[in-house]
């Protein structure tokens, strides 16, 4: 049938990052075709790129698609010539009914007015098409995730989708859907729709496949082809994992010593599905001097677990006992693990970590301000000084503790969280994903910290997709995925093809 | 000299409404012929802003926590002197006591609200909306509609009466504790900020440079001064000066060197921050719209003692005095930024736009849309300049 998009030479560059490098990518006309890679590989950026969320002019490279070159200025454009992205959040109005959501942005109507007659009766053709038995008026907010998915790719149908892009959609659905997601794509190869499927989800890969490209740090690695190529997981995983590991990482000789943070049989509910379990059974357990990682796909729970610990600000009906220093304790509020020496650096720097408005000196010493005050009143000459301190000692580039850290870089703004968390004095630190966004150097800068502060004694929680991170300095690694602890594994045992393998297993278990 | 413009560009920010304030007043001492300055207009201008002062305080915090505003104001103003009238008025119960029960209804109302507002989390806007009508309808009830009044005589002292001239010793033709007051503050003014300067100073802080220093302490110097004179030369200071200067200055403190104070700005700043943070946001809310019920309620016993009445259709629209008060004085609509010195200029710009355009006997029509226009103009410059900032 020939092919239908060529993607050439695609580079794109975020501040300090190059996300594409020299990307080459081809799709034939008909066929589906996975992306596959670990996170932050460059599989989302690719999408956005191709279907003009980043526009022409903001990357290099060609795209070609049905022989034409082109240059998106935004999504309309893209949609406009047949190809619909479908992102891992749903974009449906939840109070709208199913037809209006449909023909969002694409309205049935004459001169204005819309014509409701046209909607549903073309809404209930499209539900036909995706096998979805719902009336046209249930409220979107009423059906389940699986079927909500089923709407969306309805939605690119009535678009006039001729190529479709799935980002992780089986990624919130149980196995029932997503088989029947799967089997959906598969009708509609027969219909000639193309489709690049993102998942992390192996088996579906292999079992819905044509072709396979893996990506690597921003390069595509190779594609497979069905029938030509001998594939299997094990064969993907390598090529997804298999880079030269140069000396990214600091040395640090581990002094580990006894227990210091203990939790067992934590169960944790989803805050508004109420029959959700989020987190089922983890028990962890993290000694003074050491450096836990904790690994897992975006989704398996990891950030669920370290909010629900820290104060209880996720989930509900929490269950499960905490021991610090040998003794349990319960942390029902931030203050309560503060106090007890458990700081938690969020995922989130910009929207939970910072305030960005106010100055590096007010957001080191927020929750530490009655280390700095007497009777209520801050000794404001004592918090310039500790600003200033920790401005120094964790070099962060800034005209002076009075800067506002909306201003600052993402590395820099990343400091003065772990500043405000290390003048807390905790014992044992919980970090979510430190080093997300920021650029090599600056990472390597966070790594230092860490090793520092485990060297006086901290206990670290490091929290990190990013497999070569995890890698380079745990000294012990736990491995989570869909709320459970898949696996534990030494520093000696640990590689990336074992931690891989301990998440397809678990996979596989539940399939 | 780089650093010196750097100095007073970062100054010109910070005090642009001080100044806009100033021109305001010089443009109406000119278009009214020197009236507005007149020692009488002086007192009478602080006589009049009394309640808004006192409420612009409270919404300031309120801001504060997140752009949260309180509606309901007005109506507790009317509702607490409703309450005050019926106790002194008509049961005949003497003032103390009214007062303090006064106070007390008046916390009561402000646990109801930040219950609602805080632990329930229903919209502070919808909350006090409510609030509005209820305490506007229970004011009504109280009153059966209808105006009590006199107040005893003491009661009017508050917003009335003047601090007496004790040590005019000699039957000088001024008011010569008026004087003595404004020198003693100033004299504290000058010690307390060569002594803040020194302590940076040793801990090798950056100070702002020393002529600036001597310029700014003349200023505020000659403002005390000034004000003093302006006071002394008609009756006094007003008693209820003195309550307002004792919050402005409480309040300040309190936001600007608590901890409590510093977690509402946080918690404006970023509530998810300030919560992963250790801060009680609940808490903070809560209280803020306790003070916030308090302040009004002494709003209320300021303004029933001044018209010397319980009226039910009294403090209508002082809400909104309050909240373009806080906005035109620098507060941001989405919180975490303002002051409440900031709220007290804003409210000092209405009150003299007010006042001036009253002694030219420009109509109240025209009024309200000159402070309008004002109101959008104020905010609109700190908008854009705060974007050029970040560009």
């Amino acid at each position: 049938m020939g092919t239908i998009l060529e993607m050439r030479n695609i580079t794109k560059i975020f501040p300090g990052v190059k996300a594409l490098d020299n990307v080459n990518f081809k799709v034939e006309a008909g066929e589906i075709h996975a992306l596959v890679g670990e996170n932050g590989a460059g599989k989302s950026t690719l999408m956005n790129v191709l279907s003009g969320i980043y526009p022409y002019g903001t990357y290099s490279g060609e795209i070609i698609y049905e022989g034409k070159a082109c240059a998106f200025r935004d999504i309309r454009d893209s949609e406009r010539v047949g190809i619909a992205i479908i992102h891992q959040e749903l974009a449906l109005q939840p109070y709208m009914s199913i037809a209006e959501n449909l023909f969002l942005g694409n309205e049935r109507h004459k001169s204005g007015f819309i014509n409701w007659n046209r909607t549903q009766l073309e809404a209930r053709e499209l539900l036909k098409r995706v096998k979805l038995n719902e009336s046209t008026q249930t409220l979107v907010k009423d059906i389940g995730v699986g079927k909500q998915q089923l709407v969306e790719i309805a939605k690119a149908l009535a678009k006039k989708a001729k190529l479709l892009i799935l980002d992780e959609p089986t990624a919130a659905l149980n196995d029932e859907d997503s088989d029947n997601l799967l089997n959906l794509i598969l009708e509609l190869k027969k219909d000639g729709i193309t489709c690049i499927l993102i998942s992390h989800k192996l088996h579906e890969v292999l079992k819905v496949a044509d072709s396979i490209t893996i990506l690597r740090d921003g390069a595509a690695i190779e594609t497979l082809k069905v029938g030509v190529d001998v594939i299997d997981e094990d064969r993907i995983i390598k090529g997804m994992v298999g880079r030269t590991l140069v000396n990214r990482f600091p040395r640090r000789e581990p002094k580990i010593g006894e227990v210091v943070f203990e939790v067992r049989d934590w169960n944790v509910y989803h805050p508004q599905i109420p029959d959700r379990k989020v987190i089922k059974n983890v028990s962890i357990k993290v000694r003074r001097g050491e450096v836990v990682g904790i690994s897992g796909l975006m989704g398996a729970g990891r950030t669920e677990l370290a909010m629900s610990l820290f104060g209880k600000v996720y989930g509900t009906r929490i269950s499960g006992k905490i021991f610090k220093d040998g003794k349990q304790v319960e942390f029902n509020t931030v203050r309560d693990a503060i106090d007890h020496g458990v700081s938690y650096l969020t995922e989130d720097r910009k929207s939970a970590g910072l305030i960005l408005i106010d100055d590096i000196r007010h957001n080191i010493t927020l929750p530490s301000l009655k280390k700095i005050s007497k009777r209520s009143f801050v000794d404001q000459n004592r918090e310039i000084l500790v600003a200033e301190e920790y401005r120094k000692k964790l070099d962060i580039k800034s005209s002076s503790i009075l800067q506002k850290t909306g201003n600052l870089s993402g590395g820099n703004q990343q400091k003065v969280v772990l500043s405000k968390w290390i003048f807390s004095r905790p014992d044992v630190l919980i970090l979510d994903e430190p080093t997300r966004g920021i650029d090599v150097g600056a990472k390597y800068e966070i790594y230092t910290i860490i090793n520092q502060l485990a060297d006086e004694g901290k206990s670290i929680i490091f929290i990190s997709s990013e497999l070569p991170e995890i890698l380079g300095i745990c000294d012990r690694i736990y491995v989570m995925n869909e709320g459970r602890m898949v696996g534990e594994l030494t520093r000696e045992e640990a590689s990336s093809e074992s931690i891989m393998k301990c998440i397809m297993q678990s996979n596989r278990e539940v399939v | 000299m780089e650093n010196i413009g750097k100095t007073i560009k970062n100054n010109i920010r910070q005090y642009a409404m001080l100044i806009a304030l100033v021109v305001i007043m010089i443009f109406f001492q000119i278009a009214t012929g020197g009236i507005l300055l007149y020692p009488m207009n002086v007192t009478n201008l602080v006589l009049q802003n009394s309640y808004v002062l006192i409420l612009a305080i409270g919404m300031t915090l309120c801001i504060l926590t997140g752009g949260n505003i309180d509606l309901s104001v007005g109506s507790v103003v009317a509702f607490v002197g409703a309450v005050s009238g019926s106790l002194m008025i008509n049961m005949k119960m003497p003032m103390f006591p009214a007062i303090l029960i006064t106070l007390g209804v008046g916390l009561l109302i402000g646990l109801w609200q930040g219950f609602w507002i805080a632990y329930v989390r229903i919209p502070a806007f919808i909350v006090t909306l409510a609030g509005m009508l209820i305490f506007r309808g229970l004011t009504n009830t109280i009153l059966r509609g209808l105006t009590l009044a006199p107040y005893p005589k003491e009661y009017q002292v508050i917003s009335g009466g003047f601090v007496p001239d004790f040590l005019n010793f000699f039957g000088a033709g001024f008011n010569v504790t008026t004087i003595v007051v404004g020198l003693v503050f100033s004299l504290l003014y000058v010690i307390m900020a060569t002594r803040k300067r020194k302590e940076r100073a040793k801990y090798g802080f950056e100070n702002t440079p020393t002529p600036f220093f001597i310029i700014q302490t003349i200023i505020v110097m000659g403002g005390i001064m000034l004000l003093s004179y302006w006071l002394s030369a008609y009756k006094g200071i007003p008693v209820i000066f003195v309550i307002i200067a004792a919050l402005v200055a409480g309040y300040t403190v309190f936001t600007q060197n608590t901890v409590p104070g510093r977690y509402i700005y946080a918690m404006g700043g970023n509530e998810k921050a300030a919560r992963l943070s250790g801060v009680n946001t609940n808490k903070v809310l809560f209280f803020t719209y306790v003070n916030m019920a308090v302040l009004a309620t002494v709003a209320g016993i300021s303004f029933s003692s001044r018209i010397n009445s319980a009226s039910p259709v009294a403090g209508q629209n002082f809400e909104l005095d309050a909240i373009a008060a806080c906005f035109i004085g620098g507060a941001s609509v989405t919180g975490g930024v303002g002051t409440v010195i900031g709220a007290i200029i804003g409210a000092l710009v209405m009150g003299v736009l007010n006042n001036g355009m009253s002694i030219m006997g420009v109509g109240i029509d025209l009024q309200m849309t000159i402070k309008g226009l004002v109101l959008l103009i104020a905010v609109a410059f700190d908008v854009i300049s705060k974007r050029r900032s970040r560009g």
